[in-house]
């Protein structure tokens, strides 16, 4: 049912469900302002695949896949 | 100078959020730079005059919040307690205030009275964004001020508001974010704990450190904490989470919630315009094209260091010869002469010698970085950085290594954590500078001239092999370092990646200057006394019987009857031949000499040893020892009769020294070993300890040994040489 950020495609909004990095990690992203219920969107890949830019909170942010990986996301428009 | 107790303000922001601006616009560009104290990082101050107070106004290094882990994290709360701290100026990026607005809550809570410098006010009307900053200063109890740092716009109601702040009757702000119960209980529990800790603090205080203590304490590498407040936190988080609650995610999303609502009722809802930096990473960041501009980019920028630089660099090495020259006349000829000449002058020369280069890295990297443009080179090359356990911002220094060692290690300043800057710093000195070039000019030229290898001559060859065995040697030293002497966590990525914008040329320019100064001082004074000592080494003590022996000499050539033009010649020729028999009577000489039996294995003679040691100096010294060791005089990588004297060097056993594999052994040796004072220098000066320049030279010097003894000795096995 949860679906990480990777699972998301380009563009598609949604919403952070949950973070589950180490935790020093989880509290930089969290006070980065991607908390549960941030709306997020992925905006493009990198050109060697890996990382990722996402676009939250009106700024935009790059973390790796590993990482991308662990943020849940509930797409916009799912239940 | 300001002396401790001086009242002093500080400047926080994000990064990118045009603190640093808004700082050199603050101090007119005239700022001191020091250190905190235990770390190495730059702690930038200027004092400012304001009504009739004096302050001293602190930078503080861009930060997301005050939670730290780290000491270099900690300097930022450290200061915000420290007695003499009055007020803070935070600067926050008009266009990112979801996010930008959670430092100056978290430091408006911690009790100390806050400015807000809402920067780029300018950039929110582009993208149709109101502000209402009045409504704003009522939620935050503190005032808000528009500015547009790069204009200068503001900058009066800015201090006329610091200026209140500073006033003792001014109030302490009100905000209060409302937490839930169950944690409004645990600060509680830790206060007590907090407030032995400090108790000089004001009550109020302890509640919001004790917060500090629950989001910051556990798998920290914090100083000063102590066991009683560790202890407590400890138990307060263990307590929650077997009861299901994240304390972090608790204290985090509480200031979120209330910062969404006073940024729900104070900003305009903007359009979802795409804005022109988002075009323009279409382009930059796009597989081919964007591809494409950053090898142009980075070329562009190794060139400029490498051919670039050459000129200036000539001309500080011709003024540091007519300033050698001038002294010499000047100065009876002696002991004080050679200091001045080869030792001091020398000394300075080899520390100005640095300035073109480093003054270029700055100016390039301050452009990609106030540009946005380095958060994209780090975007696009991470990838392969990652796959040795680096950042994606160490690409950059490493690049510069090729140029020069020193730059570069300057250069890991951009990447943020420690661990990863010290790796960087202690591998880039392997990729092969240009310093090493003349080295390995001289020794094609004599032992490879003519040969070839199949379609390539053999010259070109050992020159490609060695530029990409340094590559991958670096690669595999930061992969080493990375798993055993600096172990940790993959550096993780977590970067933000800044609007577009046009670098103020000004502010590059103070900061590259400011750089430059940081290292002429601090690394020049340790380049200069090791020239000095190297200088001392290799000139004593003077053998008198040498000297009476060639004066003898030059009396019988001045007697003879031969043609004025014979008789300077020979003169010349005895003097070049007596600085190579007193060097060789140097304690560096002996010195040489008495390595012999470890340099024989890897196909080195005594007067190789005493030019690699010369060479600590700068490794073209090399070349110019040699000269000196073989009796020739001045000689450069092109010197044919350096060539010759090489070619003709015998061991003791008759075999030739300098033969294809031991030339091959002696660049490898080169490539590896970290003959370079000024390198050793600059690290001291980044790492902030001597541990790490001699971890450096160990290491370096050992990898270098070892390879050219397997390439030497297994070479012979093989039958070559």
């Amino acid at each position: 049912m949860n679906r990480s950020l990777l699972d998301l495609p380009l563009g598609q909004h949604a919403e952070i469900a949950s973070i589950d990095c180490e935790r020093r990690l989880s509290r930089r992203l969290m006070e980065m302002g991607l908390l549960p219920g941030t709306r997020v969107r992925v905006v493009r890949v990198a050109p060697l695949g890996d990382p990722i830019e996402l676009r939250v909170r009106n700024y935009s942010l790059s973390v790796r896949r590993a990482e991308a990986a662990k943020i849940a996301v509930r797409p916009e428009g799912t239940v | 100078m300001s002396s401790a107790a001086a009242p002093q303000v500080l400047i926080a922001g994000n990064p990118n959020c045009g603190k640093s601006t808004l700082f050199n616009a603050l101090s007119g560009g005239s700022a001191h730079v020091g250190n905190y104290p235990g770390v190495t990082v730059d702690r930038t101050s200027a004092s400012l005059h304001l009504g009739t107070e004096k302050i001293e106004l602190v930078d503080l290094p861009g930060m997301y919040s005050l939670t730290a882990s780290s000491p270099e994290e900690q300097l930022a709360v450290d200061a915000l307690t420290e007695s003499n701290t009055r007020a803070v100026v935070c600067v926050v990026d008009a266009t990112t205030l979801e996010r930008g607005l959670y430092l100056p809550l978290q430091l408006i809570e911690s009790g100390v009275p806050v400015v807000v410098a809402l920067n780029m006010m300018d950039a929110t009307a582009r993208i149709g964004l109101r502000i209402d900053t009045e409504r704003l200063s009522e939620l935050f109890a503190s005032p808000v001020i528009p500015v547009v740092a790069t204009k200068r716009r503001g900058l009066d109601a800015l201090l006329s508001a610091l200026e209140t702040q500073l006033e003792p009757s001014s109030e302490i702000s009100t905000l209060q974010v409302g937490y839930p119960a169950a944690l409004e209980a645990d600060i509680a529990a830790l206060a007590p704990a907090v407030a032995r800790w400090r108790p000089k603090m004001p009550t109020g205080q302890h509640r919001v450190f004790a917060l500090w203590c629950l989001l910051s304490l556990g798998e920290d590498s914090l100083r000063g904490v102590p066991d009683e407040v560790r202890q407590a936190a400890g138990n307060i988080r263990r307590a929650a989470a077997e009861r299901g609650r994240n304390l972090d995610l608790e204290i985090v999303s509480s200031r979120y919630d209330w910062l969404d609502r006073a940024v729900a009722e104070t900003c305009s809802v903007r359009g979802p315009s795409p804005s022109w930096s988002e075009r323009i990473d279409r382009v930059l960041t796009h597989p081919i094209a964007g591809i494409s501009i950053f090898a142009v980019v980075m070329f562009g920028i190794f060139e400029a260091l490498f051919a670039g630089a050459e000129p200036l660099i000539g001309a500080i090495e011709t003024l540091t010869g007519f300033m050698q020259a001038q002294a010499a006349t000047i100065l009876p000829p002696g002991v004080l002469q050679d200091l001045v000449v080869e030792g001091i002058i020398a000394g300075v020369g080899n520390v100005i010698v640095f300035a073109p280069q480093i003054l270029m890295l700055f100016l390039f990297i301050g452009f990609l970085e106030d540009s946005g443009y380095l958060a994209r080179v780090a975007f696009v090359i991470d990838r392969v950085m990652k796959g040795v356990g680096l950042h994606g911002k160490a690409f950059v220094p490493l690049l510069s290594g090729f140029a020069c060692a020193v730059p570069a290690v300057m250069a890991t300043r951009t990447i943020e954590r420690r661990r990863d800057r010290l790796v960087t710093m202690l591998a880039l000195p392997l990729m092969s500078c240009s310093a090493r070039l003349p080295v390995y000019i001289l020794v094609v030229g004599t032992v490879f001239a003519g040969r070839s290898l199949g379609w390539f001559s053999a010259g070109a060859v050992a020159l490609f092999s060695m530029y990409t065995l340094s590559v991958l040697v670096t690669l595999a030293a930061a992969a080493v370092l990375k798993r055993t002497v600096l172990p940790g966590p993959a550096p993780t990525f977590v970067l933000e990646m800044p609007p577009y914008r046009w670098p103020s040329a000004a502010i590059l320019w103070i900061n590259a200057w400011r750089r430059l100064r940081i290292f002429l001082i601090d690394a020049g004074t340790i380049i200069l006394a090791m020239t000095i000592l190297l200088w001392a080494l290799l000139s004593f003590p003077k053998s008198a019987e040498i000297s009476e022996h060639y004066a003898a000499e030059r009396a019988q050539v001045l007697q003879s009857a031969s043609s004025e033009t014979t008789k300077s010649e020979a003169l010349q020729s005895l003097d070049a031949r007596e600085a190579g028999e007193q060097l060789a009577h140097s304690l560096g000489g002996r010195f040489g000499h008495a390595i012999e039996p470890v340099l024989r294995p890897i196909g080195f003679d005594w007067q190789i040893g005493v030019g690699i040691i010369g060479a600590f100096a700068a490794r073209e010294v090399f070349i110019s020892t040699l000269g000196v060791v073989f009796g020739i005089g001045e000689a450069d990588e092109e010197s044919r009769p350096l060539r010759q004297a090489l070619r003709d060097a015998r061991h003791a056993d008759g075999s030739p020294v300098m033969t294809p594999l031991s030339g091959v052994s002696l660049m490898i040796f080169f490539l590896l070993a970290c003959q370079c004072m000024s390198t050793i220098a600059v690290v001291k000066k980044e790492s902030g300890s001597w541990k790490w320049p001699v971890f450096l030279f160990s290491y370096m010097t050992l990898l270098a040994y070892l390879a050219s003894l397997a390439v030497y000795q297994g070479g012979q096995l093989l039958g070559y040489g």
